[in-house]
Protein backbone atom coordinates (compact mmCIF):
# COMPACT_ATOMS: atom_id res chain seq x y z
CA UNK A 1 0.00 0.00 0.00
CA UNK A 2 1.02 3.65 -1.15
CA UNK A 3 2.09 5.58 1.82
CA UNK A 4 0.28 8.77 2.87
CA UNK A 5 2.66 11.07 1.33
CA UNK A 6 3.11 9.39 -1.96
CA UNK A 7 -0.52 8.82 -2.01
CA UNK A 8 -1.48 12.35 -1.84
CA UNK A 9 1.07 13.29 -4.07
CA UNK A 10 -0.39 11.05 -6.74
CA UNK A 11 -3.76 12.75 -6.16
CA UNK A 12 -2.57 16.30 -6.58
CA UNK A 13 -0.96 15.31 -9.84
CA UNK A 14 -3.99 13.81 -11.61
CA UNK A 15 -7.00 16.13 -9.84
CA UNK A 16 -7.60 18.99 -12.39
CA UNK A 17 -6.87 22.69 -10.93
CA UNK A 18 -9.50 24.89 -10.91
CA UNK A 19 -9.12 27.48 -14.05
CA UNK A 20 -7.90 30.37 -12.26
CA UNK A 21 -7.41 32.75 -15.12
CA UNK A 22 -10.80 31.85 -16.51
CA UNK A 23 -12.59 32.36 -13.38
CA UNK A 24 -10.98 35.42 -12.41
CA UNK A 25 -11.83 37.00 -15.55
CA UNK A 26 -15.55 35.45 -15.49
CA UNK A 27 -15.90 36.97 -11.43
CA UNK A 28 -14.15 40.74 -13.15
CA UNK A 29 -16.82 40.78 -15.84
CA UNK A 30 -20.04 39.68 -14.15
CA UNK A 31 -18.84 41.47 -10.36
CA UNK A 32 -18.59 44.83 -12.61
CA UNK A 33 -21.72 43.77 -14.42
CA UNK A 34 -23.46 43.71 -10.83
CA UNK A 35 -22.13 46.85 -9.73
CA UNK A 36 -22.77 48.99 -12.91
CA UNK A 37 -26.32 47.38 -12.60
CA UNK A 38 -26.52 49.06 -8.80
CA UNK A 39 -25.05 52.54 -10.16
CA UNK A 40 -27.66 52.26 -13.14
CA UNK A 41 -30.28 52.07 -10.08
CA UNK A 42 -28.65 54.55 -7.94
CA UNK A 43 -28.03 56.49 -10.81
CA UNK A 44 -31.98 56.87 -11.56
CA UNK A 45 -32.78 57.11 -8.23
CA UNK A 46 -30.99 60.49 -8.29
CA UNK A 47 -32.48 61.47 -11.58
CA UNK A 48 -36.32 60.77 -9.89
CA UNK A 49 -35.56 63.34 -6.90
CA UNK A 50 -33.62 60.84 -4.45
CA UNK A 51 -31.14 62.56 -2.02
CA UNK A 52 -27.57 61.01 -3.03
CA UNK A 53 -26.49 58.96 -0.23
CA UNK A 54 -30.37 57.30 0.10
CA UNK A 55 -30.22 56.69 -3.37
CA UNK A 56 -27.32 54.74 -2.85
CA UNK A 57 -28.85 52.99 0.01
CA UNK A 58 -31.68 52.04 -2.37
CA UNK A 59 -29.57 50.81 -5.03
CA UNK A 60 -27.81 48.16 -2.23
CA UNK A 61 -31.93 47.26 -1.19
CA UNK A 62 -32.94 46.86 -4.62
CA UNK A 63 -30.08 44.34 -6.06
CA UNK A 64 -30.71 42.32 -2.60
CA UNK A 65 -34.63 41.88 -4.25
CA UNK A 66 -33.32 41.31 -7.38
CA UNK A 67 -30.98 38.86 -6.03
CA UNK A 68 -33.34 37.05 -3.60
CA UNK A 69 -35.86 36.83 -6.68
CA UNK A 70 -33.29 35.30 -8.91
CA UNK A 71 -32.61 32.96 -6.10
CA UNK A 72 -36.69 31.82 -6.12
CA UNK A 73 -36.88 30.93 -9.62
CA UNK A 74 -33.43 28.99 -9.62
CA UNK A 75 -31.46 31.11 -11.70
CA UNK A 76 -28.69 32.91 -9.38
CA UNK A 77 -26.86 29.58 -8.88
CA UNK A 78 -27.20 28.90 -12.94
CA UNK A 79 -25.54 32.55 -13.13
CA UNK A 80 -22.87 31.75 -10.15
CA UNK A 81 -21.93 28.76 -11.72
CA UNK A 82 -20.13 30.61 -14.19
CA UNK A 83 -19.85 33.64 -12.12
CA UNK A 84 -17.92 32.42 -9.34
CA UNK A 85 -16.56 35.11 -6.69
CA UNK A 86 -18.13 37.93 -9.10
CA UNK A 87 -21.62 37.12 -7.79
CA UNK A 88 -20.41 35.87 -4.43
CA UNK A 89 -18.78 39.14 -3.80
CA UNK A 90 -21.13 41.61 -3.80
CA UNK A 91 -24.32 42.10 -1.50
CA UNK A 92 -26.28 40.12 -3.98
CA UNK A 93 -24.10 37.08 -3.07
CA UNK A 94 -25.62 37.69 0.47
CA UNK A 95 -28.88 37.61 -0.09
CA UNK A 96 -28.64 34.37 -1.87
CA UNK A 97 -27.00 32.57 0.93
CA UNK A 98 -29.57 33.96 2.84
CA UNK A 99 -32.40 33.03 0.62
CA UNK A 100 -31.26 29.81 -0.47
CA UNK A 101 -31.06 28.11 2.80
CA UNK A 102 -34.90 29.87 3.84
CA UNK A 103 -36.24 27.88 0.62
CA UNK A 104 -34.41 24.95 1.42
CA UNK A 105 -35.42 24.63 5.04
CA UNK A 106 -39.03 25.70 4.60
CA UNK A 107 -40.14 22.10 4.67
CA UNK A 108 -39.32 21.76 7.93
CA UNK A 109 -41.13 24.69 9.62
CA UNK A 110 -41.08 28.50 10.74
CA UNK A 111 -38.97 27.85 13.59
CA UNK A 112 -37.12 24.89 13.65
CA UNK A 113 -36.53 24.69 9.64
CA UNK A 114 -36.30 28.38 7.99
CA UNK A 115 -35.86 30.38 11.84
CA UNK A 116 -32.92 27.79 12.79
CA UNK A 117 -31.27 27.71 9.53
CA UNK A 118 -31.58 31.05 7.67
CA UNK A 119 -28.48 31.61 8.76
CA UNK A 120 -26.21 28.47 8.32
CA UNK A 121 -24.46 29.84 5.37
CA UNK A 122 -24.47 33.32 5.54
CA UNK A 123 -24.14 33.16 9.28
CA UNK A 124 -20.06 32.89 9.78
CA UNK A 125 -20.47 36.33 7.47
CA UNK A 126 -22.59 37.90 10.12
CA UNK A 127 -20.73 36.72 13.28
CA UNK A 128 -17.24 37.80 11.80
CA UNK A 129 -18.23 40.57 10.50
CA UNK A 130 -19.62 42.02 13.54
CA UNK A 131 -16.63 41.11 15.65
CA UNK A 132 -14.13 42.23 13.36
CA UNK A 133 -16.08 45.62 13.15
CA UNK A 134 -16.39 45.57 17.02
CA UNK A 135 -12.81 45.06 17.08
CA UNK A 136 -12.15 47.87 14.51
CA UNK A 137 -14.42 50.11 16.70
CA UNK A 138 -12.18 49.91 19.88
CA UNK A 139 -8.79 50.49 18.04
CA UNK A 140 -10.16 53.18 16.66
CA UNK A 141 -11.39 54.84 19.90
CA UNK A 142 -8.16 53.81 21.26
CA UNK A 143 -6.54 55.76 18.93
CA UNK A 144 -8.47 58.31 18.92
CA UNK A 145 -7.97 59.08 22.35
CA UNK A 146 -4.23 58.88 22.26
CA UNK A 147 -3.90 60.92 18.71
CA UNK A 148 -6.85 63.00 18.80
CA UNK B 1 -8.60 -12.81 6.92
CA UNK B 2 -10.17 -11.44 3.54
CA UNK B 3 -12.00 -14.31 2.19
CA UNK B 4 -13.21 -14.45 -1.28
CA UNK B 5 -16.78 -16.83 -1.37
CA UNK B 6 -17.37 -18.68 -4.67
CA UNK B 7 -20.74 -19.85 -4.65
CA UNK B 8 -21.13 -23.37 -5.64
CA UNK B 9 -25.20 -22.74 -6.29
CA UNK B 10 -25.14 -19.08 -7.25
CA UNK B 11 -27.56 -16.88 -6.62
CA UNK B 12 -29.68 -15.03 -9.66
CA UNK B 13 -30.81 -11.59 -10.72
CA UNK B 14 -34.66 -12.35 -11.73
CA UNK B 15 -35.24 -8.86 -12.23
CA UNK B 16 -34.24 -5.28 -11.97
CA UNK B 17 -35.29 -1.50 -12.35
CA UNK B 18 -33.99 1.64 -12.59
CA UNK B 19 -35.74 5.25 -11.88
CA UNK B 20 -33.86 8.69 -12.62
CA UNK B 21 -34.33 12.18 -12.65
CA UNK B 22 -34.29 15.14 -15.33
CA UNK B 23 -30.14 15.14 -15.35
CA UNK B 24 -30.18 11.39 -15.60
CA UNK B 25 -32.67 11.26 -18.14
CA UNK B 26 -30.46 14.07 -20.52
CA UNK B 27 -27.16 11.24 -20.02
CA UNK B 28 -26.57 8.82 -22.63
CA UNK B 29 -28.77 6.12 -20.45
CA UNK B 30 -31.70 8.47 -20.37
CA UNK B 31 -33.49 5.88 -22.50
CA UNK B 32 -33.09 2.93 -20.61
CA UNK B 33 -34.20 3.76 -17.27
CA UNK B 34 -37.34 2.11 -16.94
CA UNK B 35 -38.91 5.86 -15.20
CA UNK B 36 -37.67 9.23 -15.36
CA UNK B 37 -39.51 12.40 -13.89
CA UNK B 38 -38.26 14.97 -15.38
CA UNK B 39 -39.13 17.27 -12.00
CA UNK B 40 -37.18 15.03 -9.71
CA UNK B 41 -40.22 14.80 -7.17
CA UNK B 42 -42.16 12.26 -8.27
CA UNK B 43 -45.29 13.49 -7.11
CA UNK B 44 -44.03 14.29 -3.54
CA UNK B 45 -43.64 17.40 -1.80
CA UNK B 46 -39.89 17.47 -0.31
CA UNK B 47 -36.89 15.95 -1.67
CA UNK B 48 -35.99 13.67 0.78
CA UNK B 49 -39.87 11.89 0.42
CA UNK B 50 -39.03 12.07 -3.35
CA UNK B 51 -35.93 9.67 -2.73
CA UNK B 52 -38.03 6.75 -0.90
CA UNK B 53 -40.51 7.00 -3.75
CA UNK B 54 -38.13 6.45 -6.69
CA UNK B 55 -36.99 3.73 -4.83
CA UNK B 56 -40.53 2.16 -4.05
CA UNK B 57 -41.53 2.73 -7.75
CA UNK B 58 -38.09 1.31 -9.19
CA UNK B 59 -39.16 -2.20 -6.66
CA UNK B 60 -42.40 -1.56 -7.78
CA UNK B 61 -41.41 -2.46 -11.49
CA UNK B 62 -38.70 -4.64 -10.88
CA UNK B 63 -41.58 -6.90 -8.90
CA UNK B 64 -44.47 -6.18 -12.02
CA UNK B 65 -41.85 -7.39 -14.43
CA UNK B 66 -41.42 -10.64 -12.60
CA UNK B 67 -45.07 -10.67 -11.90
CA UNK B 68 -44.74 -11.49 -8.21
CA UNK B 69 -46.51 -9.61 -5.25
CA UNK B 70 -44.09 -8.83 -2.81
CA UNK B 71 -45.77 -11.23 -0.74
CA UNK B 72 -43.09 -13.51 -2.23
CA UNK B 73 -40.11 -12.13 -0.93
CA UNK B 74 -38.81 -12.95 2.28
CA UNK B 75 -36.29 -10.24 3.01
CA UNK B 76 -35.81 -6.84 1.51
CA UNK B 77 -32.34 -4.74 2.20
CA UNK B 78 -32.10 -1.35 0.77
CA UNK B 79 -29.67 1.56 1.76
CA UNK B 80 -29.48 5.48 0.86
CA UNK B 81 -27.39 8.62 1.47
CA UNK B 82 -29.90 9.93 4.18
CA UNK B 83 -29.15 10.79 7.63
CA UNK B 84 -30.68 7.29 9.79
CA UNK B 85 -31.89 5.74 5.69
CA UNK B 86 -34.94 7.79 6.25
CA UNK B 87 -35.94 7.29 2.24
CA UNK B 88 -35.41 3.62 2.54
CA UNK B 89 -37.71 2.73 5.41
CA UNK B 90 -40.05 5.99 4.25
CA UNK B 91 -40.70 4.81 1.03
CA UNK B 92 -40.32 0.98 1.15
CA UNK B 93 -43.00 0.44 3.97
CA UNK B 94 -45.88 0.19 2.13
CA UNK B 95 -44.34 -3.20 -0.06
CA UNK B 96 -44.50 -5.10 4.28
CA UNK B 97 -41.72 -6.80 3.36
CA UNK B 98 -39.23 -7.87 6.48
CA UNK B 99 -36.04 -5.39 6.88
CA UNK B 100 -32.89 -4.64 7.33
CA UNK B 101 -31.59 -0.90 6.27
CA UNK B 102 -28.00 -0.90 5.43
CA UNK B 103 -25.56 1.92 5.31
CA UNK B 104 -22.13 1.60 3.10
CA UNK B 105 -22.12 5.50 1.50
CA UNK B 106 -22.26 5.03 -2.23
CA UNK B 107 -21.29 1.28 -2.00
CA UNK B 108 -24.47 0.15 -0.79
CA UNK B 109 -25.56 -1.28 -3.96
CA UNK B 110 -22.98 -3.65 -4.04
CA UNK B 111 -23.04 -4.07 -0.60
CA UNK B 112 -26.89 -5.39 -0.33
CA UNK B 113 -26.13 -7.66 -3.06
CA UNK B 114 -23.83 -8.96 -1.13
CA UNK B 115 -25.40 -9.61 2.07
CA UNK B 116 -28.63 -10.89 0.08
CA UNK B 117 -26.55 -13.23 -2.14
CA UNK B 118 -25.05 -14.85 1.24
CA UNK B 119 -28.69 -14.87 2.88
CA UNK B 120 -30.02 -16.47 0.49
CA UNK B 121 -26.85 -19.02 -0.33
CA UNK B 122 -26.88 -19.74 3.57
CA UNK B 123 -30.79 -20.09 4.69
CA UNK B 124 -32.85 -23.10 3.46
CA UNK B 125 -36.14 -21.07 4.07
CA UNK B 126 -35.20 -17.68 1.85
CA UNK B 127 -36.16 -18.42 -1.83
CA UNK B 128 -36.27 -14.77 -3.20
CA UNK B 129 -35.40 -10.96 -1.51
CA UNK B 130 -35.02 -7.29 -2.98
CA UNK B 131 -32.15 -5.04 -2.66
CA UNK B 132 -32.86 -1.30 -3.28
CA UNK B 133 -30.47 1.47 -2.93
CA UNK B 134 -31.08 4.81 -4.15
CA UNK B 135 -29.55 8.96 -3.77
CA UNK B 136 -31.28 11.66 -4.55
CA UNK B 137 -29.14 15.46 -6.08
CA UNK B 138 -31.43 18.21 -3.61
CA UNK B 139 -31.29 15.48 -0.84
CA UNK B 140 -27.65 15.39 -0.75
CA UNK B 141 -26.87 18.52 -1.32
CA UNK B 142 -28.91 19.88 1.67
CA UNK B 143 -27.62 17.60 3.83
CA UNK B 144 -23.56 17.37 3.29
CA UNK B 145 -22.59 20.86 0.80
CA UNK B 146 -24.63 24.04 0.74
CA UNK B 147 -28.64 24.54 -0.43
CA UNK B 148 -29.59 23.70 -3.31
CA UNK B 149 -30.23 27.55 -4.68
CA UNK B 150 -26.56 28.80 -3.40
CA UNK B 151 -24.57 30.44 -6.07
CA UNK B 152 -21.46 28.30 -5.45
CA UNK B 153 -18.69 27.11 -7.75
CA UNK B 154 -17.61 23.63 -7.73
CA UNK B 155 -14.36 22.57 -8.23
CA UNK B 156 -13.37 20.54 -10.90
CA UNK B 157 -12.27 16.84 -9.09
CA UNK B 158 -16.41 17.67 -7.40
CA UNK B 159 -18.77 15.09 -8.10
CA UNK B 160 -22.82 15.33 -9.34
CA UNK B 161 -25.11 12.83 -6.84
CA UNK B 162 -27.05 10.69 -9.12
CA UNK B 163 -31.39 11.36 -8.35
CA UNK B 164 -31.56 8.00 -9.10
CA UNK B 165 -33.15 4.14 -7.62
CA UNK B 166 -31.87 0.81 -8.78
CA UNK B 167 -33.98 -2.00 -7.02
CA UNK B 168 -32.95 -5.88 -8.17
CA UNK B 169 -34.57 -9.38 -7.57
CA UNK B 170 -32.85 -12.16 -6.58
CA UNK B 171 -33.28 -15.79 -5.82
CA UNK B 172 -32.42 -19.24 -5.98
CA UNK B 173 -34.46 -19.89 -9.33
CA UNK B 174 -32.09 -20.28 -12.72
CA UNK B 175 -32.19 -17.53 -15.05
CA UNK B 176 -29.86 -15.35 -17.37
CA UNK B 177 -27.50 -13.42 -14.75
CA UNK B 178 -26.05 -15.19 -11.81
CA UNK B 179 -23.63 -13.45 -8.68
CA UNK B 180 -21.08 -16.35 -8.60
CA UNK B 181 -18.78 -14.87 -6.16
CA UNK B 182 -18.74 -11.90 -3.41
CA UNK B 183 -15.70 -10.47 -1.21
CA UNK B 184 -16.54 -7.65 1.47
CA UNK B 185 -13.82 -4.80 1.03
CA UNK B 186 -11.29 -3.81 4.27
CA UNK B 187 -12.20 -0.05 5.27
CA UNK B 188 -9.19 1.73 3.49
CA UNK B 189 -7.70 5.35 4.70
CA UNK B 190 -8.03 7.89 1.79
CA UNK B 191 -5.55 10.09 2.95
CA UNK B 192 -7.59 12.70 1.65
CA UNK B 193 -9.65 15.29 3.33
CA UNK B 194 -11.16 17.22 0.34
CA UNK B 195 -15.04 16.00 0.38
CA UNK B 196 -14.84 17.49 -3.21
CA UNK B 197 -12.53 14.78 -4.15
CA UNK B 198 -14.29 11.61 -3.11
CA UNK B 199 -13.04 9.96 -6.49
CA UNK B 200 -9.23 10.39 -4.72
CA UNK B 201 -10.50 9.19 -1.49
CA UNK B 202 -11.78 6.19 -2.74
CA UNK B 203 -9.89 4.24 -4.94
CA UNK B 204 -7.14 3.80 -2.72
CA UNK B 205 -10.15 1.07 -1.41
CA UNK B 206 -10.95 -0.30 -4.82
CA UNK B 207 -7.17 -0.64 -5.59
CA UNK B 208 -7.22 -3.19 -2.02
CA UNK B 209 -10.43 -4.76 -3.62
CA UNK B 210 -9.44 -5.38 -6.90
CA UNK B 211 -6.18 -6.55 -5.61
CA UNK B 212 -6.87 -9.19 -3.21
CA UNK B 213 -9.37 -10.51 -5.87
CA UNK B 214 -6.82 -10.78 -8.16
CA UNK B 215 -3.98 -12.23 -6.31
CA UNK B 216 -5.84 -16.03 -6.62
CA UNK B 217 -7.79 -15.32 -9.80
CA UNK B 218 -6.78 -14.60 -13.62
CA UNK B 219 -8.03 -10.98 -15.49
CA UNK B 220 -8.30 -12.84 -18.55
CA UNK B 221 -11.60 -14.96 -17.28
CA UNK B 222 -13.63 -11.09 -17.41
CA UNK B 223 -14.78 -8.81 -19.54
CA UNK B 224 -15.69 -5.20 -16.96
CA UNK B 225 -14.69 -4.67 -13.87
CA UNK B 226 -17.31 -1.70 -12.34
CA UNK B 227 -15.95 0.75 -10.28
CA UNK B 228 -19.39 2.95 -8.52
CA UNK B 229 -18.31 6.13 -8.42
CA UNK B 230 -14.66 7.10 -8.39
CA UNK B 231 -15.24 9.29 -11.16
CA UNK B 232 -12.72 10.49 -13.57
CA UNK B 233 -10.09 11.17 -10.90
CA UNK B 234 -10.75 7.99 -8.95
CA UNK B 235 -10.95 5.94 -12.19
CA UNK B 236 -7.42 7.36 -13.33
CA UNK B 237 -5.95 6.83 -9.88
CA UNK B 238 -7.22 2.98 -9.95
CA UNK B 239 -5.91 2.35 -13.63
CA UNK B 240 -2.44 4.24 -12.91
CA UNK B 241 -2.52 2.04 -10.28
CA UNK B 242 -3.11 -1.08 -11.39
CA UNK B 243 -1.04 -0.58 -14.15
CA UNK B 244 2.35 0.75 -12.09
CA UNK B 245 1.98 -2.06 -9.42
CA UNK B 246 0.32 -5.01 -10.99
CA UNK B 247 2.42 -5.49 -14.12
CA UNK B 248 1.12 -7.22 -17.52
CA UNK B 249 -2.24 -8.89 -14.98
CA UNK B 250 -2.41 -4.88 -14.00
CA UNK B 251 -2.18 -3.55 -17.34
CA UNK B 252 -4.99 -5.47 -18.57
CA UNK B 253 -7.43 -4.83 -15.45
CA UNK B 254 -6.63 -1.13 -16.41
CA UNK B 255 -7.92 -1.73 -19.55
CA UNK B 256 -11.42 -3.67 -18.64
CA UNK B 257 -12.05 -0.96 -15.88
CA UNK B 258 -14.59 1.08 -16.20
CA UNK B 259 -16.59 3.45 -13.84
CA UNK B 260 -20.64 4.03 -13.49
CA UNK B 261 -20.19 7.34 -12.33
CA UNK B 262 -18.55 8.08 -15.66
CA UNK B 263 -21.12 6.43 -17.90
CA UNK B 264 -24.41 8.03 -16.41
CA UNK B 265 -23.75 11.88 -17.60
CA UNK B 266 -22.20 13.50 -20.69
CA UNK B 267 -19.69 15.62 -19.20
CA UNK B 268 -19.51 17.07 -21.98
CA UNK B 269 -22.35 19.26 -21.85
CA UNK B 270 -23.74 18.14 -17.95
CA UNK B 271 -22.25 19.80 -15.55
CA UNK B 272 -20.92 16.77 -13.11
CA UNK B 273 -17.72 18.12 -13.74
CA UNK B 274 -15.66 14.60 -12.33
CA UNK B 275 -18.69 12.38 -12.79
CA UNK B 276 -21.86 11.11 -10.95
CA UNK B 277 -21.83 9.47 -7.45
CA UNK B 278 -24.33 7.99 -4.67
CA UNK B 279 -25.97 4.79 -4.08
CA UNK B 280 -28.27 5.38 -6.58
CA UNK B 281 -25.11 5.69 -9.25
CA UNK B 282 -24.25 2.34 -9.74
CA UNK B 283 -27.83 0.70 -8.76
CA UNK B 284 -29.26 2.77 -11.69
CA UNK B 285 -26.20 2.17 -14.39
CA UNK B 286 -26.17 -1.60 -13.58
CA UNK B 287 -30.16 -1.87 -13.83
CA UNK B 288 -30.41 0.42 -16.82
CA UNK B 289 -27.68 -0.24 -18.85
CA UNK B 290 -25.09 -3.32 -17.45
CA UNK B 291 -27.28 -5.81 -16.39
CA UNK B 292 -29.33 -6.01 -19.83
CA UNK B 293 -25.87 -6.33 -21.48
CA UNK B 294 -24.84 -9.37 -19.23
CA UNK B 295 -28.18 -11.08 -20.01
CA UNK B 296 -27.63 -10.78 -23.94
CA UNK B 297 -24.23 -12.34 -23.18
CA UNK B 298 -22.60 -9.23 -24.27
CA UNK B 299 -20.39 -9.15 -20.62
CA UNK B 300 -19.64 -12.84 -19.87
CA UNK B 301 -17.77 -12.10 -16.75
CA UNK B 302 -17.54 -8.91 -14.40
CA UNK B 303 -17.05 -7.65 -10.90
CA UNK B 304 -18.93 -5.03 -9.41
CA UNK B 305 -17.37 -2.92 -6.49
CA UNK B 306 -19.49 -0.10 -5.73
CA UNK B 307 -16.89 2.61 -4.30
CA UNK B 308 -18.23 4.10 -0.56
CA UNK B 309 -16.47 7.15 1.06
CA UNK B 310 -17.13 7.22 4.95
CA UNK B 311 -17.63 10.03 6.16
CA UNK B 312 -20.17 12.84 7.64
CA UNK B 313 -20.05 16.63 7.79
CA UNK B 314 -18.86 16.45 11.59
CA UNK B 315 -15.73 14.17 10.62
CA UNK B 316 -15.00 16.32 7.56
CA UNK B 317 -14.56 19.76 9.81
CA UNK B 318 -13.27 17.87 12.45
CA UNK B 319 -10.51 17.23 9.90
CA UNK B 320 -10.84 13.44 9.86
CA UNK B 321 -9.69 11.55 6.91
CA UNK B 322 -12.33 10.18 4.59
CA UNK B 323 -11.79 6.45 4.49
CA UNK B 324 -13.38 4.40 1.66
CA UNK B 325 -14.52 0.67 1.38
CA UNK B 326 -15.23 -1.41 -1.42
CA UNK B 327 -17.34 -4.35 -1.48
CA UNK B 328 -16.82 -6.71 -4.81
CA UNK B 329 -19.84 -8.97 -6.51
CA UNK B 330 -18.96 -11.60 -9.51
CA UNK B 331 -21.72 -11.26 -11.95
CA UNK B 332 -22.22 -13.82 -14.91
CA UNK B 333 -24.07 -14.41 -18.11
CA UNK B 334 -25.68 -17.87 -17.54
CA UNK B 335 -26.67 -19.25 -20.86
CA UNK B 336 -29.97 -21.49 -20.40
CA UNK B 337 -30.52 -24.87 -21.43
Amino acid sequence: MERASGYKARVKRTSPRSRILKNSIMAFISGGTICLIGELIARLFIRLGVEKSNAYILATVNLILLSAILTGFGVYDKIARHAGAGTLVPVTGFANAVVSPAIDTKSEGLILGVGAKVFTVAGPVILYGVLSGTVYGVIYYVTNLFMG
Amino acid sequence: MQKITYLENPVYIESFAAVGGLEESRGPLGGSFDLIDKKDLFGMKTWERAEGEMGRLALNIALKKLSVSPDELNVLVAGDLQNQCVASSGGLFSFGIPFLGLYGACSTCTEGLLILASMLTSSKTYTRGACVTSSHNCAAERQFRTPIEYGGQRTPTAQWTATAAGAFVLSKSPSDIAISAFMPGKIIDGYTKDQSNMGAAMALSAFDTVSSFFSENDPEDYDLILTGDLGEVGSRILRDMLCEKGGAPGKKLASIHNDCGLMLYDRSFQDAHSGASGCGCSASVMASHILPLVRRGEIRRMLLLSTGALMSTSSVCQGENILGVAPLIRIEHMPRG
